[in-house]
């Protein structure tokens, strides 16, 4: 190619900037238990797709942010993201090959963890429990990520992001 | 494979950096302060996710049929009436326990001030009962500073920044309130249990004298909360053989998943002990 590239980074970063809005849209208090993680899966999205450009100071970046949005205590997100999108940079060359069905198994799974670490780190020494409900929003991101891969890449190759 | 190394290296980086904040934000608090500032980075994301809701109002607003609008009107018209009368009623009844406060030698009951502000964002996370308002310290909201809504006792202010501030609901799993008995003035502490129906008393003995129905109301003990705004009333007292505390629950009175329109209190006396407190 002789043209001058265009990475369009601003492409993925209107897309986070969605998912930041719809993680912070006020819902009622049974879809909230199962509202997806949609921050963490677009942002996998590109880590996979696009690993040499979003690693783990983006991850660390937007936890912090998601952390102010919802006013956790400020590093809970950040430390899920960065273990996350760690666990993901080591296998997205793997990730690539999958089905779309297994890789929304390890999305399933890789938001569980990132579900737990939040869950454990926020509940420090407060008298909330519930269960296991915490983990419901995992499946549903799994579910999600059937969708969402189809449009991030329609999108990706529409705007030519590189 | 030096690109693997490296990732491992940031990684651990990274970690150790967010566990460190971690620790940070449990142990100090100058990490309200910086949370001020860093929360004017989220606070346009905010904003925009309440513009669907804002323009809808506006829009609903400006085509209203003119028939609704009258009988809007109307019906407002009746209930200001009706309100007008029981603040005629006050006035005098306020005279009257001037005049009885006086007698007893008293301190008097300062009038709070108290201004009104809209919800702009709710916490996304069921664990965390927090609510958005527009009003920063910019516009003189502080941190502790109670909220009421048209019924009731909604929570109280936990962080600010200069436009938006972050309002603690009393059902949080992390909230307690000190109230008291309506009817004997019993005293008592409201603990939130992380669900938007419940508070939960739990010091009081099996024999206390409370039963269903009975308003709970703020106590003003803990200089926190304004004396005599009502919290809860309670739905369920259950004595438990063999156990020395009763289990009673109480359902918040302020509409905690619906209201819109929020009043931030500011008592004189507060405003000081807060003023003491960052000193």
């Amino acid at each position: 190619m002789i043209a001058p590239r265009s990475h369009n980074l601003w492409v993925p970063i209107v897309t986070l900037l969605v998912a930041f809005m719809l993680s912070a849209l006020p819902m009622p208090e049974w879809v909230q238990w199962g509202w997806p993680e949609w921050v963490l899966v677009v942002f996998l999205y590109w880590v996979i797709a696009l690993p040499h450009r979003f690693g783990l100071g983006w991850a660390f970046i937007l936890g912090l942010l998601l952390d102010l949005l919802q006013g956790n205590h400020i590093g809970v997100n950040a430390l899920a993201m960065v273990v996350v999108t760690f666990f993901s940079m080591l296998m997205y060359r793997r990730l690539r090959m999958y089905r779309s069905w297994q890789q929304a198994f390890v999305v399933f799974f890789l938001v569980a963890i990132n579900q737990c670490i939040s869950y454990w780190f926020q509940g420090i020494g407060s008298n909330a429990s519930s269960g296991l409900w915490f983990l419901l929003p995992a499946p549903i991101s799994g579910l999600l990520w059937l969708w969402l891969f189809v449009v991030l890449r329609g999108i990706r190759r529409a705007f030519k992001v590189a | 494979m030096f690109k693997g190394r490296s990732t491992v290296k940031k990684f651990i980086i990274y970690g150790l950096i967010s566990i460190s904040l971690i620790i940070a934000d449990y142990q100090f608090d100058q990490m309200q302060r910086i949370r001020a500032w860093l929360s004017l980075a989220v606070t346009p994301v905010q904003w925009l996710v309440d513009v669907p809701q804002r323009s809808w109002t506006w829009l609903d607003e400006r085509l209203q049929v003119r028939d609704e609008l009258i009988a809007e009107n109307k019906q407002l018209r009746a209930q200001t009436l009706l309100a007008e009368r029981r603040v005629q009623k006050l006035a005098a009844l306020t005279v009257e326990n001037f005049r009885l406060r006086d007698l007893l030698n008293s301190s008097e009951q300062l009038d709070e001030k108290v201004i009104v502000t809209e919800l702009i964002g709710i916490n996304s996370d069921p664990f965390i009962h927090q609510v958005i308002i527009n009003n920063g310290f910019n516009s003189g909201a502080f941190v502790g500073q109670p909220v009421l809504d048209a019924t009731g006792v909604m929570g109280q202010v936990t962080s600010t920044s200069a436009f938006t501030s972050r309002v603690l609901l009393i059902t949080d799993a992390d909230h307690a309130i000190p109230v008291q008995v309506n009817r004997n003035s019993l005293r008592s502490v409201a603990y939130g249990l992380g669900q938007y129906d419940y508070l939960e008393l739990q010091d009081l003995s099996d024999t206390a004298d409370i039963e269903v129905g009975d308003v709970l109301v703020s106590s003003g003990l803990g200089l926190r909360f304004p004396k005599g705004y009502p919290v809860a009333r309670v739905i369920e007292v259950r004595h438990m053989p063999g156990k020395d505390f009763a289990k009673v629950l109480a359902k918040p009175t302020a509409q905690l998943d619906r209201s819109r329109h929020l009043l931030l209190i500011e008592t004189p006396q507060q405003q000081n002990v807060f003023q003491q407190e960052g000193n």
